[in-house]
């Protein structure tokens, strides 16, 4: 009744292959293990019941949903929402939590491939969000707000697109399908995401705007984030329209890397992507498009942000 | 709010339940490894794996069909794996026509997508059974044991433990939001979808804003009663013999699990 697995992206086990998990848990471990000595030296033993407790807000955060059209309702992820305002170490300890119960207490998403679940939401969506948001710390009430948007939708794209490269890699999925799939699911997912995650940021703007203030914990990530937000950006441009327009290309390469070890017959009527409903057609372009042209609009904004913010220090 | 709306624990004194949760959290976990390791369509070895989920769950006194009735979790994310039934290529099976377009499913492909599924299907099981049997704070300190750094433990338990008092918090919120933009009969109560958004956006703002303020109240709480930067526990878990023999017994399965499926 209270909980209702809703986003199609937490991985259960038995759609991920052993070599891809591990590669993905490894991934999260060495993260997570940086995160913990990072919180450790910011909040000592007092990050015990703030990220505890806040790890219970995003939980209980996501029963807060709101109807959208037919049926379907929005909600929170909270990746992005975590990290702006925890920082993205703590985010990412907080999201880790949560995936974490999720997986454990009722079975959404497995538990040998949690290190992907976590990296997909957790790990990347902090990274992102925090990224983007970080380049728009010193500046005005509503570009804030927009850049946090933003950042807060693309954190759900590049943990779809995570998630459907890791299937594909696995062999559980057709790339060609798959990705403009999530990528479109997500799409609209990642705007309920956004306008959410803007809304309680402005909430909490103007009741405690010290909470993400100068001093706060939020504003203590250094400029590397920036970097990171761009470049996993940059990784989620490239590749989705890549993924959807030429799935062979990267067949290829998964294959040759040993990844997918299926006998492919390529002079068979059936190679590849013979669902042709989203892989050849406008819809993938779309996605692709419009991924494109949010993407560069960021990081103008981003860009523009950080050449300003340099100027009083230097 | 009562604990049970989440927790997943049943109360027995079974052979299972009273099995250390370290020995169980592990067994779980290199069978759900094994799963995965099994090649596709060995269907022996999925039997064996089925059967080694109905032995735990006879050990359990859950009774038999326990897992199988909730298990039904993983069934909409295979929907992500229909993909394969028609892109590995293969002797065709069975063609269909959808709207317009001719699909054709394959022989290897329906292979794979069983495959998974069932792969799938038996691995929720166990974990099912998992949390079905080991109260949560004890799992939790087994995930300690084994070496899972304190910290995130400690924060998990944390979640666990205000989990109900936030919900109590959201539900409070819901209602109040339902009980205020009641609608007039006949009138469309509300904004259009963006409003909704921002109102739901609203709440989850002074949602955080009570747990920030909450977390403040606890730590203070907690310096106060001597915390000292660690959870004590008066478990103290220690594995008997009874432990090993069970340990050793599901690891001989599993193994036989994979000389079956690979030979």
């Amino acid at each position: 009744m209270l909980y209702s697995p809703i986003a199609p992206m937490h991985i259960p086990d038995g759609f991920l292959s052993i070599v891809i998990s591990v590669i993905c848990w490894a991934i999260t471990i060495v993260t997570l293990g940086v995160a913990i000595s990072r919180t450790n030296k910011s909040l000592g033993e007092r990050q015990v019941p703030l990220m505890g407790v806040m790890a219970a807000f995003i939980f209980a955060a996501q029963m807060i949903n709101f109807p959208v059209a037919g049926g379907t309702s929005g909600h929170l992820l909270g990746g992005a929402l975590a990290a702006i305002t925890l920082g993205p170490w703590a985010g990412m300890l907080v999201m880790t939590a949560v995936i974490a119960v999720q997986g454990l207490l009722f079975q959404d998403g497995g538990l040998v491939v949690m290190g992907a679940n976590i990296l997909n939401m957790g790990l990347l969506t902090a990274a992102v969000g925090y990224g983007l948001y970080r380049s728009a710390i010193g500046s005005k009430f509503t570009i804030k707000l927009t850049v946090a948007g933003v950042a807060a939708w693309l954190s759900v794209m590049t943990g779809a697109l995570a998630t459907s490269m890791q299937l594909w890699l696995s062999g559980t999925a057709n790339i060609g399908v798959v990705v403009p799939a999530m990528l479109g699911v997500h799409a609209l997912i990642g705007l309920g995401e956004a306008l959410v995650t803007v809304a309680a940021l402005s909430f909490i703007l103007r009741t405690r705007p010290d909470l993400l203030g100068e001093q706060s914990a939020s504003a203590q990530g250094g400029r590397g984030w920036i970097l990171t937000g761009v470049l996993i950006t940059l990784a989620v441009v490239l590749l989705s329209p890549l993924a959807s327009a030429s799935p062979d290309g990267l067949n290829r390469v998964a294959m040759d890397l040993g990844f997918i070890q299926t006998a492919q017959t390529a002079s068979g009527p059936l190679a590849g992507y013979t669902v042709p409903f989203l892989s050849s057609i406008s819809a993938s372009k779309i996605v692709a498009g419009s991924i494109g042209v949010i993407v560069v609009l960021a990081i103008a904004v981003i860009t523009g942000r950080s050449l300003q913010t340099k100027k009083p220090n230097s | 709010m009562h604990s049970d709306a989440f927790d997943r624990y049943h109360h027995h004194d079974s052979a299972l339940h009273r099995l250390d949760p370290r020995i169980k959290v592990v067994v779980a976990i290199a069978f759900i490894i094994s799963n995965a390791l099994l090649p596709d369509g060995a269907w022996m070895a999925f039997g064996l794996a089925w059967l080694f989920v109905l032995l735990a769950s006879a050990l359990s006194d859950l009774g038999l069909g326990y897992t199988f009735r909730r298990s039904f979790i993983v069934l909409p994310f295979a929907l992500v794996a229909v993909t394969v039934l028609f892109s590995i290529p293969g002797k065709p099976v069975s063609q269909f026509h959808f709207m317009m377009w001719d699909f054709t499913v394959t022989d290897a492909g329906l292979l794979r997508f069983v495959s998974i599924v069932i792969r799938s299907w038996i691995s929720v099981q166990i974990a099912i059974l998992l949390v079905a049997v080991t109260r949560f704070p004890d799992l939790i300190h087994a995930f300690e044991h084994l070496r899972v750094p304190a910290i995130l433990t400690t924060i998990i338990a944390f979640l666990y433990r205000y989990l109900f008092v936030l919900s109590d918090e959201v539900i409070r919120l819901l209602r109040a939001r339902q009980s205020r933009s009641a609608a007039a009969a006949g009138q469309r109560s509300g904004g259009g979808v963006l409003w909704r958004a921002r109102v739901s956006g609203n709440m989850a703002g002074q949602l955080f804003l009570r747990s920030y303020e909450r977390s403040d109240r606890i730590y203070n709480a907690m310096l106060a009663r001597g915390y000292a930067g660690q959870l004590l526990t008066l478990n103290p878990h220690e594995l008997h013999g009874r432990d090993w023999a069970y340990a050793v017994a599901a690891f001989l399965f599993i193994l036989a699990m994979q000389f079956v499926g690979r030979f």
